[in-house]
């Protein structure tokens, strides 16, 4: 569980970051956040297109846009959650206040999505079908996040 | 001059009458579901297409989970919260001990066993469009659900909203409303307006509402803020709006995914949790729908 490491360092990070609500760094905040969610639905969007038959299934394709979700899931977070940096404190963000007051539920989601890729990488190569059904699996993970810490 | 008052007297008299009369809660007869009988196997379906568990099931629950309609739930409005009530099979805190035709009147009347109107946070304006026999196949599949002795909670409303009787005057306005989208032009988007009318009741958090709470069925799917909140909004769903095809709409209410791979969160996922349960056909209905919508 490798992954665990910076996903915990960001978190303690992120209850211990009461730091800085003056303008700019809460943006910079928002802007990472979502330009992390925007490369997890740009390789998604490989992936899903193909599970789809959108585009034709490329195995290597396939493999190489898990091995990048996978990498994302690695990627340390620490900067992205400071206090303040809520859709209730500041605009421009549709993250929950929720999130912060639930850590460790996080923290559990978190480590699904982690598990979640890396069966999606195992699973890239193996066809259309058993990629449509890994990318299922990681959309549920993304999913109970999402329903719980990002606003409609 | 006396007998004028007395006159105006017995008009008020009248009048308060014909509101009395008018606002008696509704009920459904034992003709109107003669000769029906329960398929809980179909109950399911329509179960999941009505999606009474996003509701009625605890807030944490997930998965199987659901299928325990303990209620809880609490849903902030303009006009108060509502709780949901626990509606599992137990026959002391859940509606167990009801008969076929108190719960089907509950549903589809939005009358309670002791006759008095219930709050349209439950959509019983909405299932008051479905077919008899399908709530019967409803209703037979809500006995196989497991029983749970939570005790149902309080609605935390205010006066007046707390004179039950007040909602009859509500429903005489919006509790029978006519199909919105009028003729729909082929069989698939007639089941489609089926599922997503008289069910799964889309509109009721995708249109806007006026004062006292009526759809504004002119500005059908538009989006509307989200009740009792200043968090976040419900989205537009009109085609135009929205720019998906029907294959991007029928995959999305079976996986959650967007076309572009973004994923549904806040009350959608328990939507799409229902949504995903219904036949490849069903989806596709309900996209279809979708797009016929002006």
């Amino acid at each position: 569980m490798h992954f665990r490491t910076p996903l915990i360092a960001t978190l303690i990070a992120a209850t211990c970051g009461t730091a800085a609500l003056a303008g700019g760094h809460a943006n910079s905040a928002v802007t990472a956040r979502k330009a992390h969610m925007n490369l997890y639905q740009h390789n998604l969007t490989i992936l899903g297109n193909m599970a789809r038959g959108n585009t034709e299934y490329d195995a290597e394709a396939a493999g190489a846009a898990a091995s990048n979700i996978v990498a994302l899931t690695q990627l340390s977070q620490a900067g992205y959650w400071d206090q303040g940096t809520d859709a209730e404190s500041i605009e421009g963000t549709r993250a929950s206040p929720d999130l912060w007051q639930n850590f460790p539920d996080v923290i559990e989601k978190a480590q699904a999505v982690s598990a979640a890729a890396v069966a999606l990488e195992a699973a890239a190569g193996d066809g259309a079908e058993a990629l449509g059904a890994a990318v299922g699996a990681l959309g549920g993970a993304c999913t109970a996040c999402h329903r719980s810490y990002r606003l409609q | 001059m006396g007998r004028f008052i007395r006159f105006i007297f017995a008009l008020a008299i009248l009048a308060a009458g014909a509101g009395w009369f008018m606002t008696i809660p509704k009920t459904v007869s034992e003709d109107q579901i003669a000769g029906m009988t329960g398929d809980a196997a179909a109950g399911e379906t329509i179960f999941n297409a009505a999606g009474c568990a996003s509701c009625h099931s605890a807030e944490e629950a997930r998965g199987e989970e659901k299928l325990v309609l303990t209620g809880g739930r609490r849903f902030p409005s303009d006009f108060g919260t509502f709780v949901a009530p626990n509606i599992s099979s137990d026959p002391t805190h859940g509606v167990g001990n009801w008969s076929d035709l108190e719960l089907i009147t509950a549903i589809v009347e939005g009358t309670s066993p002791d006759g008095r109107h219930y709050y349209p946070a439950f959509p019983y304006p909405s299932y008051g469009k479905a077919e008899l026999s399908d709530i019967v196949d409803l209703v037979a599949y809500l006995r196989t659900l497991p029983a749970d002795a939570t005790p149902s909670q309080p609605h935390d409303v205010g006066f007046p909203f707390t004179v039950r009787r007040g909602l009859g005057l509500w429903k005489l306005l919006y509790g029978d409303p006519d199909w919105v989208l009028t003729n729909p032009p082929t069989p698939e988007i007639e089941r489609g307006r089926y599922l997503a009318e008289a069910l799964a009741h889309c509109g009721d958090c995708h249109t806007p509402r006026n004062a006292i709470g009526g759809s504004l069925t002119d500005q059908w799917f538009e989006g509307a803020p989200v009740p009792g909140s200043t968090r976040g909004r419900f989205p537009n769903i009109t085609p135009d709006e929205l720019g998906w095809n029907a294959a991007d709409l029928a995959y999305y209410l079976e996986t959650g995914f967007t076309p572009d791979f973004d994923s549904a969160g806040g009350h959608m996922v328990d939507v799409i949790d229902n949504t995903a349960k219904l036949s490849q056909e069903d989806r596709a209905a309900i996209a279809a729908y979708v797009l016929a919508i002006p």
